[in-house]
């Protein structure tokens, strides 16, 4: 597999890791210009770390759902271009800030993503739609998000089994939400995002052909 | 057909600009890059990118600060405003049925016969003052209606999690009975499940009476819905996680729809330990 344009494998303290170039945001370790992707704090880390084909090349316009305070998307931002940030919660919104502040291409929006029409007139059509939201209802999420991906465009998507059901076996869980997922997408790869998180679904998919917006 | 933010903007009104982006919407997405060089919103790409970053950052930073801005004190005051209002409304009621009562054999009592006296039409002197007093009773059970939704509107903005797994009013009561959403958050499980029955506390501690099992989170149906037996369980798994909550809503903010799941599932465990004799 291949790291998109702008991820590099550096080695911080002896342990080899995945990095981005662009301001620190969390207190991550740094090598030169370059700092460390924790595959531990961030699932789409993780989805990379684990070599999971997600197909990025670098230089996508970009639209992240559950951009909570940061972290991934800062990560995000560093590679690709235009990068649109989407979080409900005001708190993490604050840190999200801190984290645009160098980045002059990633544009933080303080909405709710089950409401896509809150930002559809700010929005434009994306190469890739990353989401990593803990409601219950993730693969409707993504659905209603669907008409901002490009036809040739990607979906990355993390699924966090104890959203759904905290007590209903995660594998279920996952056959579930993947089953949702093909009313929009057909569904390129899966994979279990341990070590990294526990009960999470790593997913890759394309929007389905037929489908429409 | 619908319009992208800049629509109709002037490039140089940002306060415009922020307006439009929080509370702008379109059903669906275009080339807004591309349409807003077309239509002379901006010189290029690069501008375009550059205005929008600048509109977007200032309506983030705006929207934090008002949704931030409700803050905890003011939901203290309103439910301890609410709670008077009631209590009084309530007082007050007990006095014009009284009243009525001396003046009629049909009189009714609480707050729904100060309405129907309110709204009657006053035949001497003494009729005037039973009905205009009935009108006050039935103006604070109207602002206490009125406390009572902004307390539904604020509570989810102040503390989200503890009002999803509480109610915004018994979030909000909660919030008020230790004082402020910090001192809750510091407060132990143990306390939050008594808040709310210091007499009671009190009176244990002296070694007059047994330990309260519930203070105020008894109105929880968690905890009213479980069988009295039980119900000193389900207090204390209820508590454990309002702390919780109220912990990630003083300390972080962001929103943990687990823990919703994990309540329920406890509480369902504990309901069933009757095996069928609670109800």
């Amino acid at each position: 597999m291949t790291l998109p344009n702008g991820v590099e494998r550096h080695d911080f303290d002896g342990e080899t890791g995945l990095a981005t170039r662009g301001e620190p945001v969390y207190g991550e370790a740094t090598d030169g210009a370059w700092r460390r992707w924790d595959p531990d704090r961030s699932k789409l880390g993780a989805m990379l770390a684990l070599g999971m084909e997600t197909g990025l090349a670098g230089g996508e316009t970009v639209l992240y759902l559950g951009a909570a305070a940061g972290t991934t998307v800062s990560h995000v931002a560093d590679f690709a271009g235009p990068t649109y940030a989407v979080e409900f919660a005001p708190r993490p919104v604050r840190d999200l800030l801190d984290a645009a502040d160098p980045r002059p291409t990633l544009f933080p929006l303080l909405k709710d993503a089950r409401e896509p029409e809150s930002y559809a007139h700010v929005v434009e059509p994306v190469d890739v739609l990353v989401q990593d939201v803990a409601t219950r209802g993730q693969a409707l999420v993504a659905n209603r998000n669907a008409g901002f991906l490009r036809p040739d465009g990607r979906l990355l998507l993390s699924i966090k089994a104890r959203s759904e059901d905290v007590t209903a076996d995660p594998a279920a869980v996952f056959e579930d939400v993947l089953t949702t997922l093909e009313e929009r997408y057909e569904i390129e790869a899966s994979e279990s995002l341990a070590p990294h998180h526990d009960d999470h679904l790593g997913v890759v998919a394309g929007p389905r052909r037929d489908g429409t917006f | 057909m619908t319009d992208g933010w800049f629509a109709g903007l002037d490039p140089d009104d940002d306060e415009a600009a922020v307006a439009t982006i929080r509370e702008g919407s379109a059903d669906e997405p275009a080339e807004w890059p591309r349409l807003a060089v077309d239509a002379g919103f901006a010189d290029d790409t690069d501008d375009y990118y550059d205005r929008l970053r600048a509109a977007t950052t200032a309506a983030a930073e705006q929207a934090v600060q008002e949704r931030e801005g409700a803050d905890d004190r003011q939901l203290v005051h309103a439910v301890r405003s609410m709670a008077d209002c009631e209590r009084t409304a309530n007082e007050l009621a007990e006095r014009v049925a009284e009243w009525g009562e001396s003046r009629s054999a049909d009189a009714g009592s609480g707050v729904e016969y100060a309405r129907e006296l309110a709204a009657s039409e006053p035949s001497d002197p003494a009729g005037e003052r039973v009905q205009s007093l009935a009108q006050r009773v039935v103006d604070l059970d109207e602002e206490a209606d009125r406390l009572r939704a902004y307390i539904d509107r604020t509570a989810p903005e102040v503390a989200p999690n503890l009002a999803a797994l509480a109610g915004p009013v018994l979030a909000a009561r909660l919030v008020s009975l230790a004082g402020g959403l910090e001192s809750l958050a510091k407060k132990p499980s143990g306390t939050v499940q008594v808040l709310g029955a210091e007499d009671a506390l009190f009176a244990h501690l002296r070694g007059s009476a047994p330990s309260p099992k519930h203070g105020i989170i008894f109105t929880h149906e968690a905890v009213r819905g479980t069988h009295p037996d039980h119900r000193g369980s389900a207090a204390r798994a209820l508590a454990g996680k309002l702390t919780i909550a109220a912990r990630i809503d003083h300390y972080s903010g962001d929103l943990r729809p687990d823990l919703q799941a994990e309540l329920d599932e406890r509480i369902e465990a504990i309901q069933s330990r009757t095996g069928g004799d609670g109800e």
